[in-house]
């Protein structure tokens, strides 16, 4: 029998727990030419996860299937703490039946499984729609009948000899430990592969293939006589979604002593003065700041009230007071959504439901333009889109996190555009600094659930003295309210000086998912921000 | 086929068994987790999105001297299983000693306890509509706006190695968390618990707090930050507590970076490091709060007091560091139970000249681990207490605190009640009393409602 009709017809001759699947050829080694999933029977599954879900009384269906494979690696100081390599693999389907949502999940990818997975999503909207008081309502969205993308990366993770990730780390961490004062080092190496299929009653089928690649390491300084600790990581080496690359570019062997010696610093540095400080924050530090204060409070979904329990909402409410009125910054401040810059965490060629991703300004010239949409949600915005002679059209902003999970809406990739009249830069900012902090790397952080409210640590804290940077501050956090820190941004640098950071676990929903996402920005100033000591005795 | 829930005992050795058998390594673990979640939520008092899946993952560690590694797959076919024994063999043939590899445990005993009921293995989408609709109904029916997240989990975790041991156990749980909001925004009131048993969730009680808290909280006003003196909800004691927990590491302690590390050298076991009321200990047979009995090597969790009477009792040590300090490896509990008092939040209340009722904190990240002091925010029913009552809600808060500086603060507590203290609403087994403490540090008001 072809491994294909074992699939499709064999399932009930499978061991009763075997899953029976043979859609992944062997992951052996690593080294398997191509894309994991088999194309035609993906294709094939997913139709009949489709025709049962219609034949079950879905009006809309969508089949995902998805195969990861992960490998992390740790270290301390001279040796390997972990090694793991995993994989995952399975399908989940998401229906609208009488005007509700329902979605099933499993491991087991065959044909049988695909049927009962499909009605069981039915059964189960069926049960929400008893619930329901106003019908779901989707955007259109253009048929994709045979969709490809491969995040643009240039050597595979997994084909390179694990020999060299680990001694890559260790090399690293020998030149930590090099500098005087630095005693523990953490380092780390976390990739991901996933292979997604995308199918909907709609008409679409997409293959697509993603990487992400997080290198990490901590380096922890401790006094000599016990009264101190204190710690840097590598900030400045983002994850990213790209290959190998991004990890022997990010130089850790070169740049651990540098990271090493600020943590050193950090335990004779002068703790920092409360009160009010003109900052300047390095784009290593502020695209954790745009996260909290500009990518989530935009996400509708939050607006509307769905993620009230957890998340939170926004202080964007209600929506239209502050669509085309609210004036986040100045008139250089334009802020944008995309999911198509190269390497980019939220990069993708089609979102979770089908939908080709736009790049958008959620800020244009100073004030509040869009908000970040899914199919479900673009028709909540109808008005305004109308008003713009703008048409009602989801962002792509959909996403779920691994086949067992729903989709729902995730932020894309939100970055502060650089200056665009010229290319200003660090020094031109800090010189018209009379007193003030320089922050460089992201730290502590923590936001209200309607994003107001803010504190921000960070890695690095320079004092500023009459333009000049004079030397190093410890205890450092500022405290801000959203829409009076980003009037406050009086001076942006140019395009040398931009950065993409990023975060690997952006949470959001119940049950919590993790986001990937980039936010790239360039080193900015703003004037007169409450700053707090955080150093406190026991 | 059915509905897949988790494997059985007997279907787990069975995979365990062939899993060993395509083993070369000196040494081998399987682990084993497999089962079914389901989960409903709801917003604008109707149910937005739902999910159930089923999973089942399969771990294996293979050692060759003291090279070790690991790898992982949720595929239990035949070739998946020989293929990941072989990939774990391979990476650890690869990667260098692992000098604190301790090596696989051979059997051990376990306490007899399966936190698992019937009532919420059996949890249908049915039953979770009609459960969001006790809170929903009601919210809706008094104007307001419901949302929130039901969920629950059947599984079965399994552990066995080469040396022959072998521990299997199945558990359920469920939680269920609701945040009630008024329609123009300005107010907001939370309420939440967790079960393993699914007949012990009350929802309609549940939304009534909710609701309640929904009411009182219109329009609050702004009050100074400062030191205060609080009155926390047992989330609120749960949400800082849990952070001390996670402080507990030993070797972290040992090694000078630490709150529980001493001056000096060394660390703080012994020491009294907070109130002598508070005593924190882990008890995984508590049936208000049981946890599975071994960890994830197989090592045995057992009853253990981490703080008493104030002083530190134990820290966690891991079997390398427990070793290299002649003690016994802890593991990291399951579950804890926090001492309380006699006192009613009612109580609390009625004796406080001026304070601040605290419901739940939230966006709770380290600031300086020297402290273990956090920062975060107060949220969803935060009232302000004059004269033994309480007068209106107050505007949210940003405090940074450590919960050492709270439980050394304490003035009265309650009686210990199971609380859903996670942040995401995914439960936790974790009982600690309401506190009335001196002194919590606000250092900012929030407009957020």
């Amino acid at each position: 029998m072809k491994r294909r009709q074992f699939l499709l017809h064999g399932a009930a001759a499978t061991a009763a727990l075997g899953a029976g699947t043979a859609v992944l050829p062997r992951l052996a080694s690593g080294a398997v030419p191509g894309e994991t999933l088999d194309a035609a029977v993906s294709r094939e599954l997913s139709m009949l996860a489709l025709d049962a879900a219609r034949s079950a009384g879905a009006s809309y269906a969508d089949f995902r299937m998805n195969a990861n494979r992960s490998q992390a690696l740790g270290t301390r100081e001279r040796q390997i703490t972990f090694f793991n390599d995993a994989e995952t693999f399975g399908f989940g389907v998401r229906v609208i039946t009488n005007g509700a949502w329902g979605f099933a999940a499993s491991r087991e990818v065959n044909a049988e499984e695909v049927v009962r997975v499909a009605r069981q999503a039915v059964a189960q909207a069926r049960a929400n729609a008893s619930t329901q008081q106003r019908p779901l309502e989707l955007a259109p969205v253009e048929a994709v009948p045979d969709g490809r993308w491969r995040s643009p990366i240039q050597v595979d993770p997994f084909d390179v000899p694990i020999e060299e990730k680990v001694d890559l780390l260790l090399r690293a961490n020998a030149a930590a430990l090099g500098v005087n004062g630095a005693r523990f080092v953490n380092s780390s190496m976390f990739f991901l592969k996933q292979d997604k299929v995308f199918a909907s009653t709609e008409g679409s089928y997409i293959e697509q293939t993603l990487f992400r690649a997080f290198p990490n390491m901590t380096i922890t300084a401790v006094a000599p006589d016990g009264s101190d600790f204190q710690t840097r990581n590598s900030s400045d080496v983002a994850p990213m979604a790209l290959g190998y690359e991004h990890v022997t570019g990010g130089r850790f062997v070169e740049n651990a002593p540098r990271w090493a010696e600020a943590a050193v610093a950090k335990l004779t540095a002068k703790p920092v003065q409360p009160g009010r400080y003109d900052l300047v924050l390095l784009p290593t530090h502020l695209w954790l700041t745009i996260h909290e204060s500009i990518a989530h409070p935009t996400e509708l979904d939050r607006i509307m009230g769905f993620e009230a329990n957890y998340a939170g909402t926004s202080f964007i409410f209600p929506i239209d007071e502050y669509l085309g009125k609210f004036r986040y910054g100045r008139d250089f401040m334009n802020v944008q959504g995309e999911r198509s810059a190269p390497g980019g965490l939220s990069s993708i060629g089609w979102d979770d439901e089908g939908v080709r991703p736009d790049d958008y300004l959620i800020v244009k010239d100073g004030v509040l333009n869009d908000l970040q949409t899914t199919r479900e949600q673009a028709p909540w915005l109808a008005d305004w889109y109308r008003q713009n002679g703008r048409p009602v059209r989801s962002h792509g902003n959909s996403y779920a996190q691994s086949w067992s999970d729903v989709q729902f809406q995730r932020m894309p990739n939100v970055n502060l555009l650089p200056n665009p009249e010229r290319d200003v830069s660090l020094d031109e900012i800090v010189a018209d600094v009379e007193d003030g902090i320089l922050i460089d790397g992201d730290g502590s952080f923590s936001i209200d659930q309607q994003r107001y409210n803010a504190q921000f640590g960070g890695q690095v804290f320079m004092e500023i003295k009459n333009g000049r940077i004079t030397g190093p501050l410890k205890d450092v956090a500022y405290q801000a309210r959203t829409p009076e820190f980003w009037n406050s941004m009086d001076m942006i640098g140019g395009e040398s000086t931009v950065f993409s950071g990023g975060s690997f676990f952006d949470g959001k929903g119940q049950p919590s998912q993790s986001n990937a996402v980039s936010h790239s920005c360039p080193v900015a100033r703003f004037r007169g921000v409450n700053v707090i000591n955080t150093g406190r005795r026991a | 086929m059915t509905n897949p829930r988790y494997l059985s005992r007997a279907d787990a050795e069975a995979i365990a068994q062939k899993v060993l058998s395509f083993s070369t390594a000196d040494e081998v673990r399987v682990n084993l987790n497999s089962g079914a979640q389901g989960n409903t939520r709801f917003a604008q008092n109707q149910i937005s999105t739902s999910g159930d899946t089923f999973d089942a993952n399969v771990t294996v560690t293979s050692a060759f001297g003291k090279h070790v590694a690991s790898a992982s797959t949720n595929r239990f076919d035949d070739d998946s299983l020989r293929q990941v024994v072989q990939t774990s063999e391979r990476l650890a043939r690869l990667v260098p000693e692992d000098p604190e590899y301790m090596g696989e445990l051979g059997p051990q005993e376990y306490l007899p306890v399966e936190p698992y009921f019937e009532s919420t293995a059996n949890i249908t989408p049915e039953d979770r509509a009609r459960a969001v609709m006790l809170v929903a109904n009601p919210a809706r029916q008094q104007g307001l706006v419901s949302t929130g997240y039901l969920s629950h989990f059947t599984g079965a975790q399994a552990v066995a190695n080469n040396r022959g041991l072998f521990a299997y156990a199945r558990g359920t749980g469920t939680s269920f968390t609701t945040t009630v909001r008024t329609p123009d925004g300005t107010g907001s009131g939370w309420a939440g618990g967790g079960e393993n048993d699914w007949r012990d969730l009350n929802f309609a009680s549940l939304g009534e707090q909710a609701i309640r808290k929904a009411e009182m909280s219109r329009n609050p006003r702004a009050v100074e930050p400062g030191e205060w003196t609080v009155i926390l909800e047992p989330t609120a004691v749960a949400n800082m507590v849990n952070l001390m927990m996670f402080a507990m590491n030993a070797r972290n302690a040992d090694e000078g970076r630490s709150f529980f590390s001493r001056a000096g050298g060394g660390n703080k076991l012994g020491e009294r490091i907070v109130d002598e009321r508070v005593t924190v200990r882990t008890d995984l047979t508590d049936p208000r709060a049981a946890s599975i009995p071994f960890s994830g090597e197989g090592l045995p969790n057992a009853p253990r007091v981490w703080i008493e009477n104030g002083v530190v009792r134990n820290l966690m040590y891991n079997r390398f560091w427990a070793a290299r300090n002649n003690t016994q490896p802890t593991g990291f509990p399951g579950n804890y139970m926090m001492s309380g008092g006699n006192s009613s939040i009612d109580e609390m209340i009625r004796s406080t000249d001026r304070g601040l009722l605290v419901t739940r904190l939230w966006y709770i990240r380290p600031v300086d681990p020297r402290t273990i002091l956090f920062t975060g925010l107060t949220r969803d029913g935060t009232f302000l207490v004059e004269n033994g009552r309480i007068t209106h809600a107050v505007k949210n808060l940003r405090w940074n605190e450590s919960p050492i500086f709270l439980l050394n603060n304490i003035d009265m507590m309650s009686p210990p009640t199971r609380v859903n203290a996670s942040e995401s609403g995914d439960g936790g087994s974790v009982m600690v009393p309401a506190i009335r403490a001196r002194d919590f540090t606000f250092t900012s008001l929030s407009d957020a409602v």
